[in-house]
């Protein structure tokens, strides 16, 4: 399909009794970088796992998602997970619970990196996987590598766990990285660090990018383009400088605004 | 957070001291079962002394209305004891681990179906089925036992593991784990299991003691291993008419099984507390 890494063509979810994505379409190209904003609730997250076809068993999908030229929305679970990985990684938002807290980090790093080698028909032996593993590790930035492999989740910061997961997202060399508001659970400082982080990984690896938040400004900071969502249907969609500035729609407008009176806010304090 | 930092400290001490009572008690039990096999006192049918018996010398725990020595029962009784409790847990969490999970990943009939399964049959008495098993097995054994207290458990561990087990696929490094196309084999044995046994494991325990007290009441009801296997249980059945003349015969088969319950059950919080990461000081 064209030139599109992902194609999501009339993507409605449902349960049984509620809508809660309606008739969203969009694309995103090879190594772009794509935000998508919208208020708690509109259907963000859900729009990511049904890229990934992990939606739970109660909600429908319908419409066509084609990511790497293949087809998603009915795919069995066995093409499912060659693909996953693959294809498309994601990062949660919440760093602590995307890390099993019963195993320590450098074997979280492992499993992806051996899995990849594996794949592709690699060296998956010890010493190649450990290998890759400090690359990895140096190039998300973590310090003490040697410290880090083997600690377990809860003994490192929430800057380093969600580095950590990065990493584990970047093991499987996607071609999709999905981030799903990685940043909300850190604070400010952390947030800006891991935001230039993996704007400048996926910038360097040549990696596509779809950035979740609800908070306008990083999502302008990351993203080439972006889609405002709320109450699952699409608002609006355009270049973030375009929609970010000179936004069409009310309720974008209304977003932006606020946005301002905010940043005004806090530049007002000494 | 801050709470639970600084309680940690007397935390840890005091999972130390549980953990070393613990392994006291059960370490003693296990080594007087393993003993056995090499060593008792006298022989288990030797009619070595005079009839009721008070503790002395040559009788360490007193002797039975036959002249028979207590000790060596008692140990024969702890080898009993460990063998049955370690068949009958280990018969009810293979069945209980593989349905519970089995279930948590089940669709939604299935999961129910099951999930009412484990209820109704945790209704029933673990000792009612135990019963029920050697009634069908139409022959006393000790096999005959286990395998009908593993059974019995088996319904307790599966509830508890499907629950557990749910827990874990709902936090997200297990999306986390699927999203990078980690099969579902390899997300139960690195994921599933590892975060399901330091909960499942104190339970086992508990079970481990159940089990032990219903081969008790198996064998003081006549269902348990026939004689000449001395189990504490038909050790108390024995004494039962001579408790007011005799009262060791009693006493001390009902110490053992109290300090061997309680052991385990100790050991197992101790080693919790040992193993889990987040308790550990790091
Ligand atoms: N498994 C589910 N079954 C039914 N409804 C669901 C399910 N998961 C999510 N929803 C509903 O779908 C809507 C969208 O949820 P989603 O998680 O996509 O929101 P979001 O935009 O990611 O919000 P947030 O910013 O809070 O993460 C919510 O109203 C939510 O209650
Ligand atoms: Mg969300």
């Amino acid at each position: 399909m064209m030139s599109d890494l992902l194609n999501v063509q009339g993507l409605t979810l449902a349960t049984p009794d509620k809508v809660l994505v309606e008739d969203l379409s969009f694309s995103i190209m090879t190594g772009e970088r794509f935000g998508v904003i919208g208020e708690s609730g509109s259907g963000k997250s859900l729009t990511s796992l049904a890229i990934t076809g992990l939606l739970a068993p109660s909600i429908r999908p319908t419409g066509r998602v084609t990511l790497a030229g293949e087809e998603i929305i009915g795919a069995p679970e066995k093409r499912l997970v060659r693909m996953r990985g693959d294809a498309v990684a994601t990062v949660f938002q919440e760093p602590l619970t995307a890390l099993d807290p019963l195993m320590p980090l450098g074997r979280q790093i492992a499993g992806p990196v051996r899995r990849r080698l594996k794949r592709t028909g690699q060296d998956a032996g010890r010493a190649a996987v450990a290998r890759e593993v400090q690359a990895l590790l140096e190039q998300v930035r973590l310090p003490e590598p040697e410290r880090l492999i083997r600690s377990y989740p809860h003994e490192v910061s929430g800057g380093q766990r969600q580095r950590v997961a990065i990493a584990m997202a970047l093991a499987c060399q996607p071609r999709l990285l999905i981030a799903d508001e990685p940043t909300t659970a850190l604070d400010v400082t952390t947030q800006a660090e891991i935001v230039r982080l993996i704007t400048s990984l996926v910038e360097e690896l040549g990696i596509a990018l779809l950035f979740i938040s609800h908070d306008l400004a990083v999502v302008g900071q990351v993203a080439e383009r972006v889609m405002v969502m709320r109450d699952g249907r699409m608002i609006e969609t355009g270049p973030a400088q375009q929609v970010l500035t000179r936004p069409a729609d009310s309720y974008t407008r209304s977003l932006v605004a606020a946005a301002r009176r905010f940043d005004e806010a806090l530049e007002g304090q000494p | 957070m801050s709470t639970a930092s600084t309680a940690l400290p007397s935390r840890r001490r005091r999972g130390n001291a549980t953990f070393w009572l613990g392994l006291i008690l059960v370490g003693g039990i296990v080594l007087a079962g393993v003993v056995s096999f090499f060593w008792t006192p006298y022989a288990l049918s030797d009619m070595a002394g005079g009839r009721l018996e008070a503790p002395s010398a040559a009788h360490w725990a007193g002797t039975d209305r036959l002249g028979r020595d207590l000790f060596t029962q008692l140990m024969i009784g702890a080898r009993i004891a460990l063998i049955v409790g370690c068949g009958a847990v280990g018969i009810g969490a293979v069945i209980g681990v593989a349905t519970g999970i089995l279930a948590a990943f089940a669709t939604r009939f299935l999961d129910d179906a099951l999930a009412a399964f484990f209820d109704i049959l945790i209704a029933f008495p673990t000792l009612l089925i135990a019963m029920l098993v050697v009634a069908a097995r139409e022959e006393a054994s000790l096999g005959t036992a286990i395998l009908a207290l593993g059974i019995g458990l088996s319904p307790i561990v599966g509830r508890i593991t499907r629950i557990l087990t749910k827990q874990v696929l709902g936090q997200d490094y297990i999306t986390a784990a699927r999203v990078s196309g980690t099969s579902w084999g390899a997300i139960v044995y690195w994921h599933i299991l590892p975060n399901i046994v330091p909960f499942l494991g104190v339970n086992l325990a508990l079970q481990f003691g159940l089990a032990v007290m219903a081969e008790a009441s198996l064998s003081y009801l006549g269902l348990g291993a026939p004689p000449p296997n001395a189990s504490w249980g038909r050790m108390l059945q024995e004494a039962q008419g001579t408790v007011y003349t005799a009262p060791w015969g009693a006493i001390l088969p009902g110490l053992a099984l109290f300090a061997l319950v309680i052991g385990i059950n100790l050991l197992a919080d101790g080693l919790r507390d040992r193993f889990d990461p987040a308790r550990r000081d790091g």
